[in-house]
């Protein structure tokens, strides 16, 4: 923290917010959610190019058979979760509301495994990469950016940190906490693998201190991996949203400022999800590709909430169905977390690979409150991570001034939510802030 | 069957429990301690002028907001607030009907013709009083001693004349928590109670004590300096009330640590020189109005540099985005 960042801090303007935690589900062991009877298989689960499907309607597939992919850079292959037949190639609206094709498949109930699947032969680094691509890796703590890509990186010789990122810091979700405290020891391999592959000396388990029982599993588990070549700290950080945003965390496990519009790897730092790095390890092992995923189901629309090992594709009705059904009046469905996840107007939406958690909200408190005048009070400002000023922000983008926007940093913000998180007078700001970027690109094109 | 369909809203679908209405509840909790105190020291009549002052500002919030056919305010309790800092403001004996006319100023002129709550550039409360005192000198001055009330000067007009550096009876106790000797504006005597109304609404993380403490520092230190007893002057006239309650108002004060900073030393700073050299015995009021002027100026000054930029980045505007690797 700056000199800045401390002043601040010691007179009660601190970044970041402190929503409630509610991390119910936290002693819920993983269940596996059987396949349910079709899944629906988006052809667009990462950032990037999407991917073209490779089967047709009434097309046979297995098991980790590959049914997209696209020879676009940025992009990640995506594989069948059951056998059966090819339903239909049909289109579907994302949570984002981008449009895109997706395969539906019937489940014939009989698990073939596609005979492709084998561990892969890894017998040099760009041997990993290839392994890491096919094996359809994408971020797996919500931002689905390629895992091939990150590993790419290793050419240039430029990354002495690896981060591992277990804050999870956004409210509910406890899809990562399980799998450091389930699968320590899968965490810890893929650590080394990742480690050696883009020889970094340092390495940092970031986790928020609300998570003692896995910050205790993990140190244990890492003392024993330390070995002259790597340092594994295991990092218990505050726990305060955004901590788990890729550039707060490396600002506070580093110490590193990543520039704006710069990457990680700019300031030598690569920064994994927890449950990525596992995923990594036991696809080495088994060679079965990312074709289920834990996620946490939770709120008070959801008569059992727990986490779930759901198959990609699987709609969000089936989750709800295998956990005991809707309360009376559930009227919301969130994909993500709280914060930042995003609302759904249908219980028919297909999960998709870097979803970690499904709530479900009943009753009151759905629509959102009027917004009321800015007073200001500044606290947007003083929580702003990105140490912008959303209510200047907002005026601008009221006046429809794209270069006040602009210059004031619209483009930098990370869209984390403090800022309509923690305003008093109810004013939409994060919103705002997603309006203003888009206003401000168009208005940048005409000058 | 018809597809069950669901409330679609943008992120983030949480909010804090705060509110406009409670922040402002808040405040009226930490001021009344001290307007409590008041009343008991100057007698029933400060009452009557407080609750007057307040349904004024009240039933000029509801009236302005109805005539002009905007949304009805008065719920936000902000002009309660207003009211009440007014009050505060006036010597213990001031006319009812001219504390109405001072509560028009407030509430119509200075904030609601400007566009409300958050939106006007001058704090209303403060520009009122000035309002008054330039309209109302004698009555604005009238001052009265607390329990037996025999009119004398305030300790900063004796200190001001010359006749005496400290007043005698006046001591810091007494300025503390007020005395028999206790003179000045119904809710400016308590100055214990009124900055324990600050250490309230800074638990509550209403404000930030930088303003305050910047202010009231300065106005120590340049006291200190110029030869005066800065004790004395720190807990005279409206300086704490002015410090902890005015100075600090949100619409008219800047927002981030450097920017209150600078606000808070401005304050301070034209409070000493007003005091110390101007023909006026107090100048936390012209002080604070200064300050709020040029608080669109300090911000802009100050504006924070986004995480991850520097310095030149402020001056040259954003980078093109670079493109993922």
């Amino acid at each position: 923290m700056g000199l800045n960042g401390r002043i601040s801090a010691l007179f009660g303007m601190e970044r970041g917010v402190h929503p409630p935690h509610c991390k119910n589900t936290v002693e819920c062991a993983t269940v596996e959610m059987p396949a349910p009877e079709r899944v629906v298989v988006s052809m667009l689960q990462h950032i990037g190019a999407p991917c073209i499907p490779t089967v047709a309607k009434g097309d046979r597939v297995e098991i980790g058979q590959i049914i997209g992919d696209s020879t676009a850079q940025i992009c990640a292959p995506i594989h069948s979760g059951v056998s059966g037949k090819v339903l239909a190639i049909s289109e579907i609206i994302l949570p984002g509301g981008t449009k895109t094709a997706a395969v539906e498949i019937e489940n014939d109930g009989q698990h073939r495994v596609f005979g492709g699947v084998t561990p892969p032969h890894v017998h040099g680094k760009e041997d990993l990469v290839t392994a890491v691509r096919a094996s359809g890796l994408v971020g797996l703590g919500g931002a689905g950016f390629p895992a091939h890509v990150k590993f790419a990186l290793y050419k240039q010789n430029c990354i002495d940190t690896l981060i591992i990122n277990g804050a999870e810091c956004e409210p509910y979700i406890t899809s990562d906490n399980r799998e450091s405290r389930e699968n320590t020891w899968d965490i810890m391999n893929g650590i080394m693998v990742t480690a050696e592959h883009f020889n970094a000396k340092e390495i940092v388990i970031a986790i928020e201190n609300d998570k003692p029982i896995a910050i205790a599993e993990l140190t244990k588990v890492a003392k024993t991996c330390t070995t002259e070549g790597h340092r594994i700290r295991v990092q218990s950080i505050p726990t305060r949203y955004p901590q788990g945003a890729e550039k707060m965390l490396i600002y506070s496990t580093t110490g590193r400022r990543v520039p704006a519009g710069k990457l990680p790897s700019d300031v030598g730092c690569v920064v994994m999800n927890i449950t990525s790095t596992a995923f990594i390890s036991r696809y080495l092992k088994d060679g079965m590709p990312l074709v289920a995923r834990r996620m946490t189901i939770d709120g008070n629309g959801v008569k059992n909430p727990g986490n779930l090992r759901v198959t990609i594709g699987t709609r969000i009705k089936d989750i709800v169905e295998f956990c005991g059904g809707y309360a009376p009046d559930a009227n919301r469905i969130i994909m993500g977390g709280p914060m930042m996840g995003i609302c759904v107007y249908t219980d028919e939406q297909p999960v998709l690979k870097q979803n970690n958690a499904i709530l479900i909200f009943a009753g009151a408190g759905g629509e959102k409150e009027p917004e009321q005048p800015c007073i200001r009070c500044g606290r947007c400002a003083n929580t702003c991570p990105m140490n912008l000023a959303p209510y200047e922000l907002y005026k601008a983008y009221l006046r429809g001034d794209a270069a006040d926007l602009e210059k004031k940093g619209v483009m930098d913000c990370v869209e984390c939510g403090c800022c309509s998180y923690i305003c008093p007078a109810r004013r939409q700001l994060t919103q705002m802030m997603r309006l203003g970027k888009v206003y401000a690109k168009k208005q940048g094109g005409k000058r | 069957m018809m597809e069950k369909r669901f409330i679609v809203t943008s992120s983030p679908h949480m909010t804090t429990a705060s509110s406009t209405r409670r922040i402002m509840l808040d405040v009226i909790i930490a001021l009344l301690p001290a307007g409590i105190a008041g009343c008991v020291m100057f007698g029933w009549y400060s009452a009557v002028l407080i609750v007057s002052t307040v349904a004024a500002a009240v039933v000029f919030e509801y009236l302005f907001r109805k005539l002009t056919k905007r949304e009805n305010s008065v719920g936000d309790l902000s002009a309660v607030v207003t009211g009440l800092l007014l009050a505060y403001n006036l010597p213990p004996k001031f006319p009812v009907w001219m504390a109405v006319i001072g509560a028009f100023t407030a509430i119509v002129i200075v904030k609601q013709c400007f566009g409300g709550i958050g939106q006007n550039f001058a704090n209303p409360a403060i520009t009122a009083r000035i309002v008054l005192l330039v309209s109302f000198p004698t009555a604005m001055t009238a001052w009265r001693t607390a329990y037996d009330g025999v009119s004398s000067a305030t300790p900063l007009a004796m200190m001001k004349t010359g006749t005496v550096l400290v007043p005698d009876g006046t001591t810091i106790l007494g300025a503390l928590v007020g005395n028999v000797d206790t003179i000045g504006c119904i809710g400016e005597v308590s100055r214990l109670l009124l900055l324990a109304g600050g250490l309230y609404l800074f638990i509550r993380k209403v404000i930030t004590p930088v303003i305050p403490l910047c202010f009231i520092g300065t106005v120590g230190l340049l006291t200190r300096i110029f030869g005066a007893d800065p004790v004395m002057q720190m807990l005279s006239g409206g300086l704490i009330l002015g410090a902890v309650f005015m100075a600090t108002d949100y619409a008219t004060s800047p927002t981030n640590l450097l920017a209150k900073v600078i606000f808070g030393i401005g304050c301070g700073f034209f409070t000493v020189v007003i005091r110390l050299w101007s023909n006026l015995p107090e100048g936390v009021s012209y002080s604070i109005l200064i300050m709020n002027v040029l608080t669109p100026l300090i911000e802009m000054a100050t504006y924070p540099r986004p995480f991850g930029t520097d310095r030149k980045r402020r001056l040259k505007g954003p980078p093109k985005e670079a493109a993922k690797p």
